[in-house]
Protein backbone atom coordinates (compact mmCIF):
# COMPACT_ATOMS: atom_id res chain seq x y z
CA UNK A 1 0.00 0.00 0.00
CA UNK A 2 0.98 3.58 -0.43
CA UNK A 3 0.75 6.86 1.44
CA UNK A 4 0.38 9.80 -0.95
CA UNK A 5 1.59 13.20 0.17
CA UNK A 6 -0.89 15.87 -0.98
CA UNK A 7 0.76 18.78 0.84
CA UNK A 8 4.00 18.20 2.76
CA UNK A 9 3.61 20.46 5.80
CA UNK A 10 6.47 22.51 7.19
CA UNK A 11 8.92 19.74 8.07
CA UNK A 12 7.60 16.20 7.82
CA UNK A 13 10.07 13.31 8.03
CA UNK A 14 9.99 9.54 8.43
CA UNK A 15 11.21 8.56 11.91
CA UNK A 16 11.30 5.44 14.04
CA UNK A 17 12.90 4.54 17.35
CA UNK A 18 16.29 5.53 16.04
CA UNK A 19 19.51 4.11 14.72
CA UNK A 20 21.15 1.88 17.30
CA UNK A 21 24.64 0.43 17.51
CA UNK A 22 26.15 2.97 15.08
CA UNK A 23 27.23 5.71 17.46
CA UNK A 24 30.78 4.39 17.65
CA UNK A 25 31.07 5.39 13.98
CA UNK A 26 29.91 8.92 14.71
CA UNK A 27 26.46 8.18 13.30
CA UNK A 28 23.69 9.90 15.29
CA UNK A 29 20.73 7.98 16.71
CA UNK A 30 18.08 10.28 15.16
CA UNK A 31 14.54 8.88 15.45
CA UNK A 32 11.39 10.54 16.74
CA UNK A 33 11.97 13.51 19.02
CA UNK A 34 8.98 12.48 21.15
CA UNK A 35 9.46 8.75 21.58
CA UNK A 36 6.44 8.43 23.88
CA UNK A 37 4.11 9.84 21.23
CA UNK A 38 5.68 7.68 18.51
CA UNK A 39 5.22 4.42 20.35
CA UNK A 40 1.70 5.31 21.39
CA UNK A 41 0.82 6.02 17.77
CA UNK A 42 2.25 2.66 16.74
CA UNK A 43 0.43 0.87 19.55
CA UNK A 44 -2.94 2.41 18.61
CA UNK A 45 -2.41 1.64 14.91
CA UNK A 46 -1.75 -2.01 15.76
CA UNK A 47 1.92 -1.81 14.74
CA UNK A 48 5.15 -3.24 16.06
CA UNK A 49 6.80 -0.61 18.22
CA UNK A 50 9.77 -0.33 15.90
CA UNK A 51 7.61 0.67 12.93
CA UNK A 52 8.37 4.01 11.26
CA UNK A 53 5.88 6.88 11.31
CA UNK A 54 5.71 10.47 10.08
CA UNK A 55 6.97 13.22 12.37
CA UNK A 56 5.18 16.47 11.52
CA UNK A 57 6.46 19.82 12.75
CA UNK A 58 4.34 22.92 13.52
CA UNK A 59 2.23 22.51 10.38
CA UNK A 60 1.46 18.96 9.38
CA UNK A 61 0.81 17.51 5.93
CA UNK A 62 -2.26 16.33 4.07
CA UNK A 63 -2.06 12.70 3.00
CA UNK A 64 -4.26 10.15 1.19
CA UNK A 65 -4.43 6.37 0.83
CA UNK A 66 -5.65 4.12 -2.00
CA UNK A 67 -7.47 1.80 0.39
CA UNK A 68 -9.20 2.17 3.76
CA UNK A 69 -6.30 2.56 6.20
CA UNK A 70 -5.99 2.37 9.96
CA UNK A 71 -3.98 5.26 11.43
CA UNK A 72 -3.31 6.92 14.77
CA UNK A 73 -2.21 10.50 15.43
CA UNK A 74 -0.44 11.51 18.62
CA UNK A 75 1.88 14.23 19.90
CA UNK A 76 1.26 17.98 19.81
CA UNK A 77 -2.35 19.05 19.32
CA UNK A 78 -2.89 19.36 15.58
CA UNK A 79 -6.67 19.20 14.95
CA UNK A 80 -6.64 16.50 12.28
CA UNK A 81 -9.50 16.31 9.81
CA UNK A 82 -10.50 13.38 7.60
CA UNK A 83 -12.68 14.16 4.58
CA UNK A 84 -13.59 17.44 6.25
CA UNK A 85 -14.58 15.84 9.58
CA UNK A 86 -12.52 16.41 12.73
CA UNK A 87 -11.05 13.20 14.16
CA UNK A 88 -9.55 12.80 17.63
CA UNK A 89 -5.90 12.27 18.45
CA UNK A 90 -4.63 9.36 20.59
CA UNK A 91 -7.20 7.02 19.00
CA UNK A 92 -7.27 4.48 16.22
CA UNK A 93 -9.00 5.97 13.18
CA UNK A 94 -10.00 4.18 9.99
CA UNK A 95 -9.45 6.55 7.07
CA UNK A 96 -11.57 5.81 3.97
CA UNK A 97 -9.89 5.25 0.63
CA UNK A 98 -9.02 8.45 -1.28
CA UNK A 99 -10.08 10.71 1.62
CA UNK A 100 -7.74 13.53 2.62
CA UNK A 101 -6.26 13.27 6.11
CA UNK A 102 -5.31 16.86 6.84
CA UNK A 103 -3.42 18.25 9.82
CA UNK A 104 -4.25 21.69 11.23
CA UNK A 105 -1.64 24.11 12.52
CA UNK A 106 -0.21 23.36 15.96
CA UNK A 107 -1.11 26.50 17.88
CA UNK A 108 -1.25 25.04 21.35
CA UNK A 109 1.23 23.14 23.46
CA UNK A 110 3.37 20.75 21.43
CA UNK A 111 4.84 21.31 17.99
CA UNK A 112 5.42 17.72 16.82
CA UNK A 113 2.67 15.32 15.80
CA UNK A 114 3.10 11.68 14.80
CA UNK A 115 1.12 9.81 12.20
CA UNK A 116 1.38 6.04 12.43
CA UNK A 117 -0.10 4.00 9.60
CA UNK A 118 -0.99 0.32 10.01
CA UNK A 119 2.00 -1.62 8.68
CA UNK A 120 4.36 1.28 9.23
CA UNK A 121 6.05 3.51 6.66
CA UNK A 122 8.29 1.08 4.84
CA UNK A 123 11.02 3.14 3.26
CA UNK A 124 14.34 1.26 3.05
CA UNK A 125 16.26 0.46 6.21
CA UNK A 126 19.55 2.35 6.29
CA UNK A 127 22.01 1.13 8.92
CA UNK A 128 19.20 -0.64 10.75
CA UNK A 129 16.69 2.21 10.88
CA UNK A 130 14.24 4.16 8.72
CA UNK A 131 14.86 7.42 10.56
CA UNK A 132 15.69 10.42 8.42
CA UNK A 133 18.96 12.21 9.22
CA UNK A 134 18.61 15.42 7.27
CA UNK A 135 22.13 16.73 7.83
CA UNK A 136 23.74 13.80 6.02
CA UNK A 137 20.69 13.28 3.78
CA UNK A 138 20.11 9.59 4.41
CA UNK A 139 17.38 7.39 5.88
CA UNK A 140 13.65 8.01 5.64
CA UNK A 141 12.35 8.99 2.21
CA UNK A 142 15.42 9.81 0.11
CA UNK A 143 17.09 11.34 3.14
CA UNK A 144 14.89 14.42 3.05
CA UNK A 145 11.72 16.05 4.31
CA UNK A 146 8.58 15.05 2.41
CA UNK A 147 7.34 16.99 -0.63
CA UNK A 148 3.98 17.16 -2.37
CA UNK A 149 3.56 14.20 -4.69
CA UNK A 150 5.78 11.83 -2.69
CA UNK A 151 4.46 8.26 -2.53
CA UNK A 152 5.64 6.26 0.49
CA UNK A 153 5.28 2.49 0.70
CA UNK A 154 3.60 1.11 3.81
CA UNK A 155 4.33 -2.34 5.19
CA UNK A 156 2.33 -5.51 5.60
CA UNK A 157 -0.56 -4.86 7.98
CA UNK A 158 -0.05 -6.80 11.23
CA UNK A 159 -2.81 -9.09 12.53
CA UNK A 160 -3.55 -6.74 15.41
CA UNK A 161 -4.11 -3.79 13.07
CA UNK A 162 -6.39 -5.91 10.91
CA UNK A 163 -8.42 -6.82 14.00
CA UNK A 164 -8.66 -3.20 15.15
CA UNK A 165 -9.71 -2.07 11.67
CA UNK A 166 -12.28 -4.86 11.30
CA UNK A 167 -14.04 -3.64 14.45
CA UNK A 168 -14.33 -0.19 12.83
CA UNK A 169 -16.15 -1.39 9.69
CA UNK A 170 -15.09 -0.63 6.13
CA UNK A 171 -14.79 3.14 6.20
CA UNK A 172 -17.42 3.51 3.47
CA UNK A 173 -19.39 6.03 5.53
CA UNK A 174 -16.50 8.32 6.33
CA UNK A 175 -13.85 8.03 9.04
CA UNK A 176 -14.52 5.49 11.78
CA UNK A 177 -13.15 6.22 15.23
CA UNK A 178 -12.29 3.67 17.91
CA UNK A 179 -14.33 4.09 21.09
CA UNK A 180 -11.36 3.08 23.24
CA UNK A 181 -7.92 4.56 23.83
CA UNK A 182 -5.05 4.21 26.30
CA UNK A 183 -5.20 5.40 29.89
CA UNK A 184 -4.75 9.13 30.46
CA UNK A 185 -1.52 8.62 32.40
CA UNK A 186 0.17 7.46 29.22
CA UNK A 187 -0.63 10.70 27.41
CA UNK A 188 2.09 13.26 28.23
CA UNK A 189 0.87 16.57 29.67
CA UNK A 190 2.46 18.90 27.15
CA UNK A 191 2.72 22.57 28.05
CA UNK A 192 4.49 25.59 26.58
CA UNK A 193 6.35 26.08 29.83
CA UNK A 194 7.18 22.75 31.46
CA UNK A 195 9.34 22.14 34.48
CA UNK A 196 11.49 19.14 33.64
CA UNK A 197 13.55 17.01 35.95
CA UNK A 198 17.23 16.43 35.27
CA UNK A 199 19.93 14.25 36.75
CA UNK A 200 22.74 16.69 37.56
CA UNK A 201 26.38 15.86 36.91
CA UNK A 202 28.26 15.23 40.08
CA UNK A 203 31.87 14.90 41.18
CA UNK A 204 33.07 18.43 40.35
CA UNK A 205 32.17 21.34 42.66
CA UNK A 206 32.19 23.93 39.85
CA UNK A 207 29.91 21.85 37.65
CA UNK A 208 27.60 21.13 40.57
CA UNK A 209 27.34 24.85 41.34
CA UNK A 210 26.54 25.54 37.70
CA UNK A 211 23.90 22.78 37.59
CA UNK A 212 22.34 24.42 40.62
CA UNK A 213 22.29 27.77 38.83
CA UNK A 214 20.65 26.06 35.85
CA UNK A 215 17.71 25.12 38.09
CA UNK A 216 17.24 28.68 39.28
CA UNK A 217 15.98 30.37 36.15
CA UNK A 218 13.41 30.24 33.43
CA UNK A 219 14.85 29.74 29.95
CA UNK A 220 13.26 30.19 26.56
CA UNK A 221 13.87 28.00 23.53
CA UNK A 222 16.01 30.00 21.09
CA UNK A 223 15.16 30.36 17.42
CA UNK A 224 18.25 28.43 16.32
CA UNK A 225 16.94 25.17 17.79
CA UNK A 226 16.32 22.07 15.72
CA UNK A 227 16.27 18.28 15.85
CA UNK A 228 19.93 18.32 16.81
CA UNK A 229 19.64 20.48 19.90
CA UNK A 230 17.70 23.23 21.68
CA UNK A 231 19.60 26.38 22.56
CA UNK A 232 18.35 28.07 25.69
CA UNK A 233 18.05 31.83 26.05
CA UNK A 234 18.42 33.21 29.54
CA UNK A 235 20.98 34.75 31.80
CA UNK A 236 24.36 33.30 30.77
CA UNK A 237 25.71 30.60 33.06
CA UNK A 238 29.33 30.59 34.02
CA UNK A 239 31.18 27.50 34.98
CA UNK A 240 34.68 27.56 36.43
CA UNK A 241 35.88 24.54 34.47
CA UNK A 242 37.85 24.39 31.23
CA UNK A 243 35.61 25.46 28.34
CA UNK A 244 36.56 22.36 26.36
CA UNK A 245 37.35 18.92 27.60
CA UNK A 246 38.18 15.67 25.89
CA UNK A 247 35.29 14.71 23.65
CA UNK A 248 33.22 11.87 25.02
CA UNK A 249 29.85 10.25 24.52
CA UNK A 250 26.69 12.26 25.22
CA UNK A 251 23.05 11.24 25.57
CA UNK A 252 19.54 12.27 24.51
CA UNK A 253 18.71 15.17 26.82
CA UNK A 254 22.26 15.95 27.92
CA UNK A 255 22.59 19.63 28.85
CA UNK A 256 25.87 21.08 27.58
CA UNK A 257 27.36 24.46 28.36
CA UNK A 258 29.31 26.01 25.46
CA UNK A 259 31.65 28.96 26.14
CA UNK A 260 28.95 31.60 25.53
CA UNK A 261 27.08 30.46 28.65
CA UNK A 262 23.82 29.55 26.88
CA UNK A 263 23.04 25.88 27.59
CA UNK A 264 22.10 23.42 24.85
CA UNK A 265 19.82 20.41 25.36
CA UNK A 266 20.91 17.64 22.99
CA UNK A 267 18.04 16.17 20.99
CA UNK A 268 17.45 13.32 18.52
CA UNK A 269 19.97 14.29 15.82
CA UNK A 270 22.68 15.15 18.37
CA UNK A 271 26.32 14.41 17.67
CA UNK A 272 27.45 11.16 19.25
CA UNK A 273 30.22 12.85 21.27
CA UNK A 274 30.79 16.30 22.70
CA UNK A 275 33.53 18.24 24.41
CA UNK A 276 31.65 21.00 26.25
CA UNK A 277 31.07 20.78 30.00
CA UNK A 278 27.92 18.83 30.87
CA UNK A 279 25.56 20.09 33.57
CA UNK A 280 23.29 17.06 33.58
CA UNK A 281 20.81 15.07 31.54
CA UNK A 282 17.02 15.42 31.43
CA UNK A 283 15.17 12.47 32.98
CA UNK A 284 13.94 10.09 30.27
CA UNK A 285 10.32 10.36 31.46
CA UNK A 286 10.36 14.12 30.87
CA UNK A 287 12.00 14.11 27.43
CA UNK A 288 8.63 14.05 25.62
CA UNK A 289 7.82 17.40 27.27
CA UNK A 290 11.11 18.86 26.03
CA UNK A 291 10.76 17.36 22.56
CA UNK A 292 7.46 19.17 22.02
CA UNK A 293 8.82 22.65 22.69
CA UNK A 294 8.98 25.21 19.90
CA UNK A 295 11.16 28.32 19.67
CA UNK A 296 9.77 30.92 22.09
CA UNK A 297 8.41 28.32 24.53
CA UNK A 298 9.84 28.24 28.04
CA UNK A 299 11.50 25.61 30.19
CA UNK A 300 12.55 25.27 33.80
CA UNK A 301 14.81 22.56 35.24
CA UNK A 302 14.60 20.91 38.62
CA UNK A 303 17.04 18.31 39.93
CA UNK A 304 16.04 14.71 40.57
CA UNK A 305 18.11 11.86 41.95
CA UNK A 306 19.21 9.12 39.59
CA UNK A 307 17.37 6.54 41.69
CA UNK A 308 14.12 8.46 41.49
CA UNK A 309 14.51 9.08 37.75
CA UNK A 310 14.99 5.36 37.15
CA UNK A 311 12.06 4.47 39.42
CA UNK A 312 9.80 6.78 37.40
CA UNK A 313 11.13 5.30 34.18
CA UNK A 314 10.47 1.72 35.29
CA UNK A 315 6.97 2.63 36.47
CA UNK A 316 6.17 4.24 33.12
CA UNK A 317 7.52 1.27 31.21
CA UNK A 318 5.34 -1.00 33.33
CA UNK A 319 2.26 1.12 32.56
CA UNK A 320 3.06 0.95 28.88
CA UNK A 321 3.59 -2.80 28.96
CA UNK A 322 0.17 -3.13 30.60
CA UNK A 323 -1.38 -1.05 27.83
CA UNK A 324 0.19 -3.37 25.25
CA UNK A 325 -1.13 -6.41 27.09
CA UNK A 326 -4.62 -4.92 27.40
CA UNK A 327 -4.72 -4.27 23.67
CA UNK A 328 -3.54 -7.80 22.90
CA UNK A 329 -6.30 -9.26 25.05
CA UNK A 330 -8.92 -7.01 23.54
CA UNK A 331 -8.07 -8.00 19.98
CA UNK A 332 -6.85 -11.53 20.63
CA UNK A 333 -3.58 -10.80 18.88
CA UNK B 1 35.79 5.15 37.39
CA UNK B 2 32.11 4.77 36.50
CA UNK B 3 29.60 7.66 36.64
CA UNK B 4 26.02 8.09 35.50
CA UNK B 5 25.25 10.09 32.35
CA UNK B 6 21.58 10.72 33.00
CA UNK B 7 19.25 7.79 33.69
CA UNK B 8 19.95 5.81 30.50
CA UNK B 9 23.73 5.94 30.07
CA UNK B 10 26.92 5.67 32.07
CA UNK B 11 30.51 6.76 31.49
CA UNK B 12 33.55 4.62 32.18
CA UNK B 13 36.54 6.95 32.54
CA UNK B 14 39.86 5.35 31.65
CA UNK B 15 42.28 8.26 31.57
CA UNK B 16 42.53 12.01 31.21
CA UNK B 17 44.68 12.62 28.15
CA UNK B 18 44.98 11.87 24.46
CA UNK B 19 47.78 9.31 24.60
CA UNK B 20 48.59 5.94 23.06
CA UNK B 21 48.65 4.30 26.51
CA UNK B 22 45.13 5.58 27.30
CA UNK B 23 44.01 4.58 23.83
CA UNK B 24 45.20 1.00 24.48
CA UNK B 25 43.24 0.89 27.72
CA UNK B 26 40.08 2.14 25.93
CA UNK B 27 40.56 -0.39 23.14
CA UNK B 28 41.05 -3.27 25.60
CA UNK B 29 38.08 -2.27 27.78
CA UNK B 30 35.93 -1.85 24.68
CA UNK B 31 36.73 -5.42 23.65
CA UNK B 32 35.81 -6.70 27.09
CA UNK B 33 32.54 -4.77 27.23
CA UNK B 34 31.52 -5.84 23.73
CA UNK B 35 32.31 -9.48 24.47
CA UNK B 36 30.30 -9.36 27.71
CA UNK B 37 27.03 -8.42 25.89
CA UNK B 38 25.59 -7.00 29.11
CA UNK B 39 21.79 -7.15 29.25
CA UNK B 40 20.09 -3.83 28.46
CA UNK B 41 23.10 -2.18 26.81
CA UNK B 42 22.07 -0.66 23.47
CA UNK B 43 25.16 1.23 22.34
CA UNK B 44 28.83 1.32 23.33
CA UNK B 45 30.61 4.55 22.40
CA UNK B 46 34.37 4.82 22.91
CA UNK B 47 36.18 8.16 22.98
CA UNK B 48 39.74 9.36 23.72
CA UNK B 49 39.75 8.39 27.36
CA UNK B 50 36.30 7.01 28.15
CA UNK B 51 33.53 4.69 27.05
CA UNK B 52 29.84 5.55 27.25
CA UNK B 53 27.33 2.73 27.56
CA UNK B 54 23.75 3.58 26.60
CA UNK B 55 21.21 1.25 28.17
CA UNK B 56 17.53 0.60 28.74
CA UNK B 57 16.99 0.57 32.52
CA UNK B 58 14.00 -1.76 32.09
CA UNK B 59 16.21 -4.43 30.54
CA UNK B 60 19.18 -4.39 32.87
CA UNK B 61 19.61 -7.63 34.82
CA UNK B 62 19.71 -6.87 38.52
CA UNK B 63 18.46 -8.07 41.86
CA UNK B 64 14.85 -7.25 42.69
CA UNK B 65 14.60 -3.67 43.92
CA UNK B 66 18.17 -2.84 42.86
CA UNK B 67 18.51 0.37 40.86
CA UNK B 68 19.34 -0.42 37.21
CA UNK B 69 22.35 1.91 37.32
CA UNK B 70 23.79 0.17 40.36
CA UNK B 71 23.31 -3.24 38.81
CA UNK B 72 24.86 -2.26 35.48
CA UNK B 73 27.76 -0.33 37.05
CA UNK B 74 28.60 -3.40 39.13
CA UNK B 75 28.45 -5.63 36.07
CA UNK B 76 30.70 -3.24 34.11
CA UNK B 77 33.21 -3.11 36.94
CA UNK B 78 33.24 -6.88 37.18
CA UNK B 79 33.70 -7.20 33.43
CA UNK B 80 36.64 -4.79 33.39
CA UNK B 81 38.30 -6.35 36.40
CA UNK B 82 38.93 -9.57 34.51
CA UNK B 83 42.52 -9.07 33.49
CA UNK B 84 42.24 -10.77 30.15
CA UNK B 85 45.26 -10.54 27.95
CA UNK B 86 43.31 -9.26 24.97
CA UNK B 87 44.72 -10.51 21.69
CA UNK B 88 46.70 -7.90 19.81
CA UNK B 89 44.20 -6.31 17.43
CA UNK B 90 45.51 -6.36 13.89
CA UNK B 91 45.42 -2.72 12.79
CA UNK B 92 44.81 -1.66 9.25
CA UNK B 93 46.81 0.93 7.40
CA UNK B 94 44.49 3.12 5.34
CA UNK B 95 45.95 5.44 2.73
CA UNK B 96 43.98 8.57 1.98
CA UNK B 97 44.82 10.39 -1.26
CA UNK B 98 44.97 14.17 -0.86
CA UNK B 99 45.40 16.98 -3.35
CA UNK B 100 47.10 19.78 -1.41
CA UNK B 101 46.88 23.54 -1.84
CA UNK B 102 45.26 25.63 -4.53
CA UNK B 103 41.48 25.92 -4.54
CA UNK B 104 41.22 22.54 -2.77
CA UNK B 105 43.45 23.63 0.11
CA UNK B 106 42.83 27.37 0.42
CA UNK B 107 44.59 27.77 3.80
CA UNK B 108 47.81 25.93 2.93
CA UNK B 109 49.91 28.95 1.97
CA UNK B 110 48.85 31.03 4.97
CA UNK B 111 49.40 28.15 7.39
CA UNK B 112 52.87 27.56 5.94
CA UNK B 113 53.76 31.26 6.16
CA UNK B 114 52.56 31.32 9.77
CA UNK B 115 55.06 28.62 10.62
CA UNK B 116 57.83 30.19 8.53
CA UNK B 117 58.01 27.25 6.19
CA UNK B 118 57.21 26.54 2.56
CA UNK B 119 53.92 24.91 1.51
CA UNK B 120 56.04 22.02 0.25
CA UNK B 121 57.48 21.51 3.72
CA UNK B 122 53.98 21.46 5.25
CA UNK B 123 52.85 18.85 2.73
CA UNK B 124 55.95 16.74 3.39
CA UNK B 125 55.41 16.85 7.16
CA UNK B 126 51.72 16.05 6.79
CA UNK B 127 52.37 13.08 4.49
CA UNK B 128 55.33 11.50 6.22
CA UNK B 129 53.52 10.84 9.50
CA UNK B 130 51.41 7.83 10.33
CA UNK B 131 48.30 8.79 12.29
CA UNK B 132 46.18 6.78 14.70
CA UNK B 133 42.37 6.90 14.69
CA UNK B 134 41.62 7.52 18.36
CA UNK B 135 37.86 7.72 17.99
CA UNK B 136 34.98 8.61 15.67
CA UNK B 137 32.52 11.34 16.53
CA UNK B 138 31.34 14.88 15.66
CA UNK B 139 29.97 13.78 12.28
CA UNK B 140 29.29 10.35 10.74
CA UNK B 141 32.67 8.92 9.82
CA UNK B 142 34.68 11.78 11.29
CA UNK B 143 37.91 10.33 12.69
CA UNK B 144 39.92 12.08 15.37
CA UNK B 145 43.54 11.49 14.33
CA UNK B 146 46.50 11.65 16.67
CA UNK B 147 50.10 12.08 15.60
CA UNK B 148 50.26 15.48 13.90
CA UNK B 149 53.84 16.77 13.57
CA UNK B 150 54.44 19.31 16.38
CA UNK B 151 55.68 21.80 13.74
CA UNK B 152 52.18 21.85 12.22
CA UNK B 153 50.18 22.49 15.38
CA UNK B 154 48.05 25.57 14.58
CA UNK B 155 45.26 27.21 16.59
CA UNK B 156 41.86 26.96 14.90
CA UNK B 157 40.67 29.77 12.68
CA UNK B 158 39.23 32.64 14.69
CA UNK B 159 36.33 32.80 12.24
CA UNK B 160 34.96 29.32 11.49
CA UNK B 161 33.78 28.78 7.92
CA UNK B 162 30.03 28.38 7.50
CA UNK B 163 30.61 25.86 4.75
CA UNK B 164 33.41 23.31 4.49
CA UNK B 165 32.98 20.73 1.70
CA UNK B 166 32.99 16.97 2.29
CA UNK B 167 36.51 15.61 1.80
CA UNK B 168 38.27 18.75 3.03
CA UNK B 169 41.49 17.94 4.90
CA UNK B 170 42.18 20.27 7.77
CA UNK B 171 44.51 21.08 10.63
CA UNK B 172 43.11 22.45 13.89
CA UNK B 173 45.06 22.61 17.11
CA UNK B 174 46.97 19.34 17.55
CA UNK B 175 44.63 17.53 15.25
CA UNK B 176 44.26 16.81 11.59
CA UNK B 177 41.43 15.10 9.82
CA UNK B 178 38.94 14.90 6.98
CA UNK B 179 35.45 16.41 6.98
CA UNK B 180 33.11 13.56 5.97
CA UNK B 181 30.16 15.83 5.11
CA UNK B 182 29.56 19.40 4.03
CA UNK B 183 29.48 21.23 7.34
CA UNK B 184 30.62 24.35 9.15
CA UNK B 185 34.20 24.09 10.37
CA UNK B 186 37.01 25.96 12.09
CA UNK B 187 40.06 24.08 10.85
CA UNK B 188 42.63 25.31 8.35
CA UNK B 189 41.99 23.58 5.05
CA UNK B 190 45.18 22.31 3.44
CA UNK B 191 43.78 19.95 0.84
CA UNK B 192 40.97 17.69 -0.22
CA UNK B 193 40.50 13.95 -0.69
CA UNK B 194 38.25 12.30 -3.27
CA UNK B 195 37.76 9.38 -0.83
CA UNK B 196 34.28 9.06 0.65
CA UNK B 197 34.68 9.00 4.42
CA UNK B 198 31.00 8.24 4.98
CA UNK B 199 28.89 6.09 2.67
CA UNK B 200 25.66 4.97 4.38
CA UNK B 201 24.91 2.55 1.53
CA UNK B 202 28.03 0.46 2.22
CA UNK B 203 29.14 -1.92 4.93
CA UNK B 204 31.01 -0.65 6.86
CA UNK B 205 29.49 2.80 6.36
CA UNK B 206 32.67 4.64 7.35
CA UNK B 207 36.06 4.49 5.62
CA UNK B 208 37.91 4.64 8.94
CA UNK B 209 37.43 2.77 12.20
CA UNK B 210 38.88 3.30 15.65
CA UNK B 211 42.39 1.85 15.77
CA UNK B 212 43.15 2.27 12.07
CA UNK B 213 46.52 3.75 11.09
CA UNK B 214 46.26 6.46 8.46
CA UNK B 215 48.66 7.91 5.93
CA UNK B 216 47.96 10.80 3.59
CA UNK B 217 49.14 10.22 0.05
CA UNK B 218 49.80 13.25 -2.11
CA UNK B 219 48.05 13.30 -5.49
CA UNK B 220 47.84 15.83 -8.31
CA UNK B 221 44.75 17.79 -9.20
CA UNK B 222 44.33 15.65 -12.34
CA UNK B 223 44.41 12.50 -10.21
CA UNK B 224 41.98 14.10 -7.78
CA UNK B 225 39.52 14.85 -10.56
CA UNK B 226 39.79 11.35 -11.95
CA UNK B 227 39.32 9.66 -8.57
CA UNK B 228 36.50 12.01 -7.68
CA UNK B 229 34.59 11.14 -10.85
CA UNK B 230 35.07 7.42 -10.10
CA UNK B 231 33.86 7.67 -6.52
CA UNK B 232 30.55 9.17 -7.55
Amino acid sequence: MTLHVVTPGLLTTVQDRGRRRQQHLGIPVSGAMDQAALRMANLLAGNDLDAAALECTLMGPAVRFDEPTLVAITGGRCEPVVAGRPVPMWRAVLVPAHADLRFGPMHGAGCRAYLAVAGGIETPLVLGSRSTYLRAAFGGHEGRALRAGDALPTGEVPARATAIAAALGNGAAGPAIANWSVSRELVPGYTKSPTVRFVAESGDAAVEACAKALAEQLFSIAAQSDRMGFRLDGEALHCAVPAERLSEGVAFGTIQLPPGGAPIVLMADRQTTGGYPRLGTVAAVDMPLVAQLAPGDHIRFTPISLDEAQRLYLAREQDFTQAVTALSLRFHS
Amino acid sequence: MIRPLGDRALVVTLGSAIAPSVYSRVQRSLGQLRAASLAGVTDIVPAFASIVLHYDPARVAGARGEAPYDALAAAVEECLRLAVASPEVATRLVEIPVCYGGALGPDLDRLAAGHGMSPEAVIRLHCEREYLVYMLGFLPGFAYLGGLAPELVTPRRSEPRAHVPAGAVGIGGEQTGVYPLDSPGGWHLVGRTPARMFRPDQDPPTLLAMGDRVRFLRITEAQFNELESQSR
